[in-house]
């Protein structure tokens, strides 16, 4: 076993330890939480946060950070949704098309506000949230795309199964994931961006094109956004100007962050990031069961991300402790 | 060798930047299978070079011949591709990549969705480590890897790209002896094998042992090259300075007086250990030591920046906890740091404000601050130590390195310190403001200051202390008074001893 | 590098004109920016050339320009703040909650001040002790206090005492109130920024975090308090709102850091720390103001409104990283 997949295994590990526990917890009170029937509804819950997650992850590897990702989706979907809405005689997947196309799009946008006049991604990224998410509103003239006018068979993908009643909507996700590790580990400029995020000064002496990487990662943020924003109308049935998306992006980020992303670029997994929307996932699921409100989920998304910040810290220095250690 | 075509020639290359010219018409032939050398000071233009050939600079004019084909180094990848590494002195890395995929970044074969061909990648990498008989796990991330480590990598890394010219910027400096010799080692062969080696260094007994030409730049130009038996060092150094070695030797022994500042068992884990000495009012106390000794740590330790773990200070007798440097101040400490831009000037703000950052009491003492005051200190300081500048209220950034130094002195001196701790504080500055220095530091010492003085120029604690204190693996291995001092008694008490550290562990 | 810094020293650069760095700034792209604005909005309205019209509309962003004079103060010293919304609506909630709940209303205001100095601490705690960027510190703060506020509000809206309403209908001097504590807290604030040791370390630190603490400079405690008066500052402004708007919701100021880091980035204070004024801020204030109001009443959506918010964030930050690159060299 190679040193290197060693530490970021041990994360991994962690992680799935504190879903078992957690799941286990939850089972001593409401023995239904362990059963397959949950583990469906923890999977519903969590595509569209695969999806964004995978985004994001590159994103914050390559030390960045995009916070307008819930724009992003609600603008791709509400341009989907109106081409649904308004030329129902187009075939309904190129729906997919659309979406994802507009979302590459936006995405860009914000890579070419980083890139072209090197600001900070943050501040960008907050200020194209209420852009596009303005935007929203005024080309769908603030009116939602109601249940009639999303196709049945969209519709359908979250709920028709291939095989063993999975939906259509989690196989897609997980594919993204699978395309995301390769993307990653297996393809010259999937590394790049590990090595962007991991030493950005020393980057374009190594070859690696900053300015277009950079754009990529964020194209890809957006598409992804894009592919979230279809399933969103695929999964809810509808497409609402100021709902669709508003608050993804915290979801995301804590998934991001609990699943071992680093903030300080240059480390992530898939397998993490993964893991850590499951753990979201399982969150969400089981506090319904234990008949905790659910206004009290946003709150205990904060709780989530500032404890993974916590951990992440804790974890970092240890790592560069051992390591350290096992050279003397 | 039967082609005597060198492998690279220079011609007339010249380097501006804005209005300055730090390169002028530089022709040199780089032969196959030598150790060419690169000698001269600070800002000579021999780094500037070697950047022009690696592609991290473009020459403003020049040609530049490779086999005896015109060539135009654009940039650092096209350099690699056409077999030119450039190692620098702190090596490029990505800290989070494995060693095998830092090994292989930029090689640039294949486009961006080529594939990462893993198992290949490791195997070429562990047999590259194998070649350079270094033991590396190819698998582990770059983080935590010794800077000599660090080094193979880089040096590896040329050899995977099968570089014919591999430039080494003061790779030594930061490295142990035995690492010195494997080094050494590794260039021979290389060398023999038929590549070029470019070696940059101020060290010339390294490049007595190591080099087989040397070039000599002074201010921006070639003033010699030439085989390194022909050459005395005499000969180098007067071709380096263009003028006989001046010997500095502070003018007034100062009046040694009581203990100033008294450090006894002062440990940090891991990075020094039981660290005693004293230093008296008007005693300048070197710390001399290889980089990476622990000398900074302990100074910061002391100051406050980031304290020790165990052991006491005492300072004008009275034992005193210090665990941030504002405490430090209050005491009458001043530590004017190595690193100036990261750790001593504010460069976007005015002179003024940077002269007067360690006296607020005295510019604001209700908490406002009086211009009038203010203005007044730093037109003194400025006054005092002849610091060259155009507007007190002009950015610090705009100043040159040593006007800039003076500026940061010229803070720690408004505090009235009794103690004051110099790190490396000639370090990038010219030889006509580096004396300046030498008299200025000896006139504090005069008056009756204690001076910790840590430098890694031997000539330069040979030249201004009165007992030379030396560092080796964060621990104190002598105390050295100045009628024993020479580089040798300094240089063997700083070099590890593999015995030593045995002890240690 | 170091070759081109011995050459330098031969020949010293002449220092920049006087009347450049006077003129050349952001706070005069302000300025320019804040006439021309007035003076569209009076072709647009003659409303507008009425003072009192202005002062009424400006009482509708006065909480959130009250926190963005504090947060100008914390970006120049290198850190960012984006939870003060969400710590205005908890303050608030707890506030509202407490006195609805029975507890006498002096206590119940203490307890909302006191509440958003703990948040304030919290911040502070993460980002200076833990060393985590205060980026990603405060948008995880910033879930955590609004989904708080949900918890403990509900979807409902928690009414006020009726005396406790109104506080931007106040007139002093023809002046509401809040738009007063604005003003006042802004000559306040530019005297510490700009002429106390205090302001002046906030400036070393964004400057050179670690060269100020070699200077002695305590910068933690700085920012700490920095974090502290945030915290407490978007208290208040919480509770502002809440007298002006009459009751409570957790969705209170909702989407508020982004008017804040917009009124600070359109002064000119740099993002990266370092450099900013108070002035600039107090000015792109009213801007702001003067900017969304006549968009209302030009009868401009208000979605339209949240694009030209965005636009104007991003275009000002572009602006101001373009004047300061050229004013240093």
């Amino acid at each position: 076993m190679s040193a290197l997949r060693n530490i970021l295994l041990r994360r991994e590990a962690g992680i799935a330890v504190m879903i078992v526990l957690f799941c286990l917890a939850v089972g001593t009170q409401k023995p239904q939480f362990l059963t397959l029937d949950s583990l469906r509804i923890i999977l519903l819950l969590t595509p569209l946060i695969l999806i964004g997650a995978m985004g994001q992850m590159l994103v914050v590897v390559a030390r960045h950070v995009d916070l307008s990702i819930g724009s992003m989706l609600g603008f791709s979907a509400m341009v989907t949704g109106m081409m649904f809405k308004f030329h129902p005689e187009i075939w309904w997947p190129i729906g997919f098309l659309v979406s994802i196309g507009t979302g590459a799009l936006l995405g860009l946008i914000n890579g070419l506000l980083v890139t072209l006049f090197r600001l900070p991604a943050i501040i960008v990224t907050l200020g194209t949230l209420n852009l596009y998410r303005g935007l929203t509103y005024i080309v769908s003239n603030a009116k939602q795309i109601d249940r009639q006018y999303v196709p049945s068979a969209l519709k359908a993908m979250s709920q028709t199964s291939p095989i063993f009643g999975i939906p259509w909507i989690i196989f897609i996700s997980f594919g993204v994931a699978l395309l995301t590790y390769i993307f990653v580990m297996h393809t010259r400029v999937g590394r790049q961006i590990f090595a962007l995020g991991s030493n950005p000064v020393a980057a374009p002496l190594r070859g690696v094109a900053v300015t277009r990487v950079t754009l990529l990662v964020f194209s890809i943020s957006g598409a992804l956004s894009g592919l979230a924003g279809i399933l969103y109308a695929s999964r809810w049935g509808f497409v609402n100007p100021s709902n669709t998306g508003s608050g993804f992006e915290f979801q995301v980020i804590a998934a991001v962050v609990i699943g071992g992303v680093s903030i300080n670029g240059g480390v992530g997994t898939v397998l993490g990031t993964i893991l850590g929307v499951l753990l979201l996932g399982c969150v969400a699921a089981a506090l319904p069961l234990l008949g905790i409100p659910g206004t009290t989920q946003s709150a205990i998304y904060g709780a989530v991300i500032l404890i993974a910040l916590l951990i992440d810290r804790t974890v970092r220095q240890q790592g560069i402790k051992s390591l350290t250690r096992a050279r003397a | 060798m039967t082609d005597t075509t060198p492998l690279i020639s220079a011609r007339g290359i010249s380097k501006h930047f804005a209005a300055i010219e730090v390169l002028r018409d530089v022709d040199l032939d780089l032969q196959r299978g030598e150790i060419h050398a690169l000698l001269g000071e600070n800002g000579a233009g021999k780094s500037t070079f070697a950047k022009i050939l690696a592609g991290v600079h473009r020459p403003s004019r020049g040609t530049l011949t490779l086999n005896g084909e015109p060539v135009e180094i654009l940039n650092p990848i096209v350099a690699q591709k056409l077999g030119i590494t450039l190692i620098h002195q702190e090596p490029i890395s990505f800290p989070d990549l494995s060693v095998a995929e830092n090994l292989v970044l930029g090689r640039g074969d294949g486009g961006w969705f080529a594939r990462v061909p893993w198992a290949e990648m490791t195997r070429n990498a562990r047999a590259l480590m194998d070649l350079l008989g270094v033991r590396i796990d190819v698998t582990r991330p770059m983080r935590g890897l010794s800077i000599a480590d660090q080094q193979m990598v880089e040096i590896a890394r040329a050899l995977a790209s099968d570089s014919r010219l591999i430039i080494m910027d003061e790779p030594t400096a930061p490295l142990t002896p035995k690492e010195v010799e494997t080094l050494f080692g590794i260039a021979r062969r290389l060398r023999d094998e038929g590549r070029t080696i470019v070696f940059i260094s101020h060290r010339l007994e390294e490049v007595r042992a190591l080099c087989d030409r040397v070039t000599i730049f002074r201010d921006g130009n070639k003033i010699a090259t030439d085989t390194i038996g022909n050459l005395t060092d005499a000969d180098i150094i007067r071709l380096m300075i263009g003028r006989p070695l001046k010997e500095f030797r502070h003018k007034a022994r100062a009046q040694i007086g009581d203990v100033a500042l008294k450090v006894e068992g002062l440990t940090l884990p891991g990075v020094f250990h039981d660290i005693s000495f004293e230093v008296r009012k008007g005693e300048i106390v070197g710390l001399g030591g290889l980089v990476g000794a622990g000398r900074t740590d302990v100074a910061r330790a002391i100051f406050g920046v980031a304290p020790a773990t165990s052991g006491t200070v005492t300072v004008a007798g009275k034992r005193v906890s210090i665990t941030e440097p504002a405490q430090a101040i209050d005491l009458g400490l001043a530590f004017v740091p190595e690193d100036r831009a990261a750790a001593g000037i504010f460069r976007t703000l005015s002179v003024e404000e940077n002269i007067s950052a360690a006296v607020p009491k005295q510019v604001a003492p209700a908490g406002f601050i009086q211009r009038a005051v203010e203005k007044a200190l730093a037109q003194e300081s400025v006054r005092k130590l002849s610091i060259k500048l155009a507007s007190l209220r002009q950015p610090i950034g705009e100043l040159s390195g040593g006007n800039q130094q003076k500026a940061i002195l010229a803070r720690w001196l408004l505090t009235d310190p009794s103690v004051l701790i110099l790190d490396e504080p000639t370090r990038g500055i010219d030889i006509g403001v580096k004396a300046e220095f030498y008299d200025m530091i000896g006139d504090l010492a005069a008056s009756g200051r204690a001076i910790l003085l840590i430098s890694s120029e031997l000539p330069e604690l040979l030249a201004l202390c009165d007992r030379i204190l030396v560092m080796s693996e964060g621990r104190l291995t002598a105390d050295i008074a100045r009628a024993d001092a020479t580089q040798e008694t300094i240089m063997s008490a700083a070099v590890p001893r593999t015995a030593r550290a045995g002890v240690a562990a | 590098m170091s070759a081109i810094q011995t050459p330098a020293a031969r020949e010293l650069p002449p220092a920049r004109p006087r009347w450049q760095v006077i003129v050349i700034r952001p706070e005069t792209m302000t300025l320019v920016l804040l006439i021309l604005a007035l003076f569209g909005a009076s072709l647009l309205s003659p409303y507008f050339l009425d003072v009192g019209y202005i002062l009424r509309s400006f009482t509708l962003s006065a909480e959130f320009a009250i926190v963005a004079l504090v947060l100008t103060m914390v970006i120049i010293a290198g850190e960012i703040d984006l939870s003060p919304a969400a710590n205005m609506a908890l303050s608030a909630c707890l506030f509202a909650f407490a006195q609805q709940a029975g507890v006498p209303m002096p206590l119940a205001i203490a307890i909302g001040l006191f509440a958003g100095l703990v948040m304030g601490a919290i911040n502070g705690f993460m980002v200076i002790r833990l060393q985590i960027p205060s980026i990603i510190v405060t948008i995880g703060t910033l879930t955590l206090y609004r989904g708080l506020a949900q918890v403990i509000a509900g979807d409902k809206s928690i009414r006020v005492p009726d005396w406790f309403i109104g506080i931007n209908t106040v007139l002093i001097a023809g002046i509401p109130l809040t738009v007063l504590i604005f003003i006042v807290m802004s000559v306040i604030l530019g005297v510490v920024l700009s002429m106390t040791i205090f302001g002046r370390q906030i400036y070393q630190i964004g400057t050179n975090e670690v060269a100020a603490r070699h200077a002695g400079i305590r910068s933690q405690r700085i920012k700490m308090s920095l974090f502290l008066l945030m915290g407490l500052v978007s208290a208040v402004a919480g509770l502002m709102t809440a007298s002006r708007l009459g009751s409570v919701r957790y969705d209170l100021g909702l989407g508020g850091e982004l008017q804040m880091v917009l009124m600070a980035m359109l002064g000119g204070t740099y993002i990266f720390g370092g450099r900013g004024t108070i002035l600039g801020t107090f000015l792109a204030a009213w801007l702001l103001v003067i900017v969304s109001t006549g968009m209302t009443v030009a009868n401009v959506l208000p979605a339209v409104q949240l694009v030209v918010l965005g636009v104007l964030l991003i275009v000002s930050i572009i602006a101001t990283n373009f004047i300061y690159s050229r004013t240093q060299r």
